[in-house]
This record gives structure tokens, sequence and C-alpha cells, in this order.
């Protein structure tokens, strides 16, 4: 008798139906119905070209801002969690010597909260007249730096970047942890033979070295940063005015209001922004076996 | 003189970036237990009375305990269809490397950049009858945590050895009995962290239940404790308490399986 397959599909059906049913169709039909006039108003739904996308293009609505909002704010938290990421990551591999697990855990403890809930308690913090930041910038006389950092159109886009940042600081940090404990020490040690000062290590071997985790780190926040919603939701809901306002606050907005068929346009965008990063994402992440 | 002082300096700045890191959990904690003035400016400072009773005001006026179990229902049934139905498609695709399944398995992993369209979803959701019910929203996180629970799995799968499914097959095992007998008590680590990350996921979500569950019945904690925010934001002390209790459980998962979350977090990204 012939041995039986060991592998057989339909192990994969559950898991390909899921996602196929919930990721997959929706995502194509939306963009099918992103050049239609859907709308919770009305039972038809009839084509109307690029309408859809003209108005989101055009200058006289806010919607490029809603994406200069969102290509601001996923730069910035980039610029921001990689830099101390990156610090507290070399503090923690080189510097400190003992309870390095206990920093680990304290300072990643931020990325496992519900994005809700640091919003909220940021909102007390923030608070211009009794919030702890404000009141501390004042106790060591700094009144200047005590600003309405929700409430003020000019910064409240950068207080939710600041927020976003220190939730996401951790994940990073272990990230590039992780990959500076891959570097050999071997390579330190022959570099000091060789006479390399700090910079020169940091320069010629951490960094490179660091790269391909720097690579990940960059791809995730980027994904990460497009799709940013509960945080600006819950801190400010895209306000004061349209200050903070991003993509998918817009999307929901959208959808709250009935307009699906502009809804979808703003989906569709982002959605082919991102699958062409998704793409670079799955050449880089194949690419790590490979790498010993 | 410098290397000297380089230890201390460096406990320094890890112990004021733990601080920062910590300070809002503090502030939750402390203030969960003051009286409703005391918590108005959310101050630093320690309670002058401790008011236990913030918590049973908070669950009572919350229906925390509602949420509660909505929250624990969806986590774990979703977790446990999610990690199950990705293993067994991961395994398939990581043992049989045809083209197809190799496409197939490049085609799962993208959901992990896609972003879900809510409209059309909304669309698909009543279609099959989902919308607003709790086995539809617990059958949509099982699908949002298939992707990346896929890419988790299928490469801990190659750690181990082919030989075992070839001698396992010659005893005379089915594909089932292979898989649920012989490979999914070897996937034990790996199946800890993607169950351990797909829980926390789903726990903290927030947006699921505000574009698909209507009714407060349904509501998971997340979303109980923002509708509690928006009713009792001049009573910090409960919004505290609130907070707190929704926090907990992600905290204590955390202490307990921290080891497995962030051997989850780096796989992938720095394999040595």
């Amino acid at each position: 008798m012939k041995p039986m397959k060991p592998y057989p599909f339909y192990f994969v059906i559950a898991a390909l139906a899921l996602y196929v049913t919930f990721f997959i169709i929706p995502s194509l039909a939306g963009i099918a119905y992103s050049f239609t006039d859907w709308s919770s108003y009305s039972e038809e739904v009839s084509f109307v070209g690029l309408d859809n996308f003209r108005t989101i293009l055009s200058p006289d609505e806010s919607y490029l801002s809603f994406i200069g909002n969102t290509l601001v704010f996923t730069f910035w938290t980039i610029i921001l969690k990689t830099a101390f990421g990156l610090g507290l990551a070399l503090l923690l591999n080189r510097g400190v010597r003992s309870f390095v697990n206990g920093y680990r855990v304290l300072i990643y403890l931020p990325a496992i909260l519900p994005t809700l809930v640091v919003a909220l308690i940021f909102r007390s913090i923030l608070n211009p007249a009794t919030g702890l930041l404000n009141s501390l910038l004042r106790s060591v006389g700094l009144d200047g730096l005590a600003l309405s950092w929700l409430t003020d159109p000019a910064i409240a886009l950068y207080a939710v970047i600041g927020v976003d940042s220190w939730k996401g600081i951790g994940y990073i940090m272990v990230i590039l942890l992780a990959g500076l404990q891959t570097i050999p020490r071997d390579y330190y040690e022959a570099a000091e033979i060789d006479g390399a000062g700090a910079w020169a290590k940091f320069r010629y071997i951490t960094l490179p070295m660091l790269a391909p985790a720097l690579m990940i780190v960059t791809v995730l926040n980027v994904l990460y940063g497009l799709r940013i919603f509960d945080i600006v939701y819950a801190l400010t809901n895209g306000g004061p005015g349209y200050a903070t306002e991003v993509l998918s606050t817009e999307i929901f907005k959208a959808f709250s209001k009935g307009q699906f068929g502009l809804g979808t346009a703003i989906s569709s965008i982002l959605f082919l922004i991102l699958v062409v990063t998704g793409y670079l994402v799955i050449r880089v992440m194949e690419r790590q076996p490979d790498r010993q | 003189m410098f290397r000297a002082l380089r230890a201390p300096l460096a406990h320094i700045a890890a112990f004021i970036a733990s601080l920062v890191m910590i300070l809002p959990v503090y502030l939750i904690t402390i203030n969960a237990l003051k009286s409703s003035p005391e918590a108005s400016s959310m101050s630093v400072e320690w309670p002058s009375e401790l008011h236990f009773e913030n918590f049973l005001i908070a669950i009572e006026k919350g229906k925390l305990v509602t949420s509660f179990l909505n929250s624990l229902l969806y986590a774990s049934t979703a977790t446990v269809i999610a990690t199950l139905v990705s293993a067994m498609a991961a395994f398939v695709m990581s043992r049989h490397r045809t083209r197809f399944n190799r496409f197939l398995y490049l085609f799962l992993i993208m959901g992990i950049a896609l972003p879900v369209n809510f409209f059309t979803l909304t669309t698909m959701m009543q279609v099959t009858h989902l919308i607003n019910t709790k086995i539809g929203i617990i059958i949509l996180y099982a699908a949002l945590q298939v992707p990346f629970s896929v890419f988790l799995i299928y490469g801990f799968i190659e750690t181990i050895p082919r030989e075992l499914d070839e001698a396992a097959t010659i005893d005379g095992c089915r594909p089932l009995q292979l898989f649920f007998l012989v490979v999914l008590p070897l996937l034990k680590p790996v199946l800890v962290t993607a169950g351990i990350l797909n829980f926390l996921n789903i726990w903290n979500d927030f947006m699921m239940p505000l574009y698909y569950l209507n009714s407060s019945a349904n509501w998971p904690m997340t979303l109980s404790v923002y509708n509690f925010f928006g009713q009792y934001q001049s009573s910090w002390n409960l919004v505290s308490a609130d907070i707190l209790l929704t926090i907990i459980p992600v905290i204590v998962i955390y202490l307990l399986g921290q080891r497995f979350i962030i051997a989850g977090m780096t796989s992938g990204s720095v394999k040595g």
C-alpha cells in the first residue's frame, strides 16, 4: 500500500477562507465601489467614474491635508521611535550590566497597553490647566513651555506624535536590542586592538550589522503610521478643526456620515499605498533566513 | 575616570527611562484610590485616604462584569481559532513546498500589511448575518489574526525534523493524527507566543467593536471604558479605576509571558 500524503490541502482551507472572506473580497470590492456614489441614503448605487478621487485630490477640499497629516505623523514617529529606541537598546546592550531584563520589561510596558487607555491617560497628563506635564513645567519655572498641547492647532499633531512615540519606543528598542545581541563581541575586540574609538566602532560595526533590523523597524513603523487610528481618535478625534485628522479617522467619519463611496475611495488609496509597502515588507522578511 | 562613571551613569539613564515609561500606570493606580476632588488633577501625590469603593462603583456603573466577560470570550475563542487554523495552514505550506503553496503563503502574510476596508466589510458582515453579533466579532477577530500567526508559526515549523512526519506516516498516522498528536505538541513554544500576542491584540482592540458592535450588551472592555470616560469625565478616580481594571489582565499576562512576547516580537525581524 502506498503511504498517504501527509500534507493535505484541506489543512489550509480554514485559514484561507477566513482571510479571503474578511480581507481580500472586501478590499477588492472596495476598489470597485470607490468608483460609485454608494451611500447610506439611497438604495441605488451608480457608477460615477473618478469623481470620488477628484474630490479627495481637489485643493478646495481638506482631504489632501489629511494625507499630509498622516505622512507627517508617520515620518516623525519613525524618527523619534528609532532614535530613542536605538539609544535605549545601546544602553541596555553595553551600558548597564545588571538588571537588564528588568529595565527591558519596564520600558516595553507601554507597548502592550491598549492604545485607547494610553490616549485617555494622556488626555489628563496633557490637560493645559491641571495636567501633570504642565504642572511639572511650571514647578521648574518653564511656564512658557506649558502649552495647550491638544487644543492648539499648531502643536496638537506633534503632541499626538509625542504620545504615540512614547508608547512605541519600547517595541522598537526590543527589536533593535535583539539585533545588537547578534553582533559577535570579537568584532569589537578586534577593532579595539586596531585602536578604534567608540564612534568608529558604532559607525563601522554596529550600524552596518544592525542595518537589517533598522530596515524592519522602519517598514513596521511605516505600516503602523499610515494606518494610525486609535491614538488620534481617542486623543483629539482629528481636532481641533482638522489639525490632527488622518486618513483612518476621516474614513471613520465618512462611515458615520454614510458617505460609503467616498470613504471606500479613501480606503482604496490607503490600500494601494500599503500594498506597495507590504510587498517591500515581504521581500525584506523573505531575505532573512538566507542571511546566516 | 570616565570608565569608572560609565556603569552608574548608564543605570541612572535606564532608571529615568523606566520611570517615564511606567509613570502613567502609576498615575492610574494611585488616582483610582483617591476621592473625586483629589483625583481631579491626576497628580502624583499619594492619596490622603484610600477609596477602594471606586472599583465597585466603576464596575456597577460601567457594567464592567458584562464587558469583562465579553472581552474574555472574544479574546480567548478568537485566539484559539486563529492560532489553530494558522498552525494547520502553516504546517502544510511549510512542509509541502510547491510553487502554489509558496504563493499561498505570501498571499496570506500580505495581510500583515493590508488595511481593512470597513465599508465593504460591513456589507460582508451583513450578508453573512454576523454584524452586531458576538459570534460575528469572534470570527472577524480570528480572520484578522491569521496573517501574523501564519507568519510566526511557519518560521518555527522549519525547526521540527521532517523525519518525524515520515516515521509517523509509516506507522499509519493519518494527516490529522500526525498533526494533532505528533506536530502540535512540538509547536508548543510558538503556539504560546502566537496565542499571547493574539489575545493581547484582541483584548486591546478598540476599532472593530466601534464599527461592528452597536449594542452595549456586546461591548468589550475598551469600548465600555471609552463610553464610561464620556459619561464620567469629571470623576478621574472612577475613570482611573475603570482603566486599571481593563489593564490589569494585560499587565498580568505581560509579566507572566514577557519572554514569549519578546520572542514573538523579534522573530522574523532578527534571526541570527
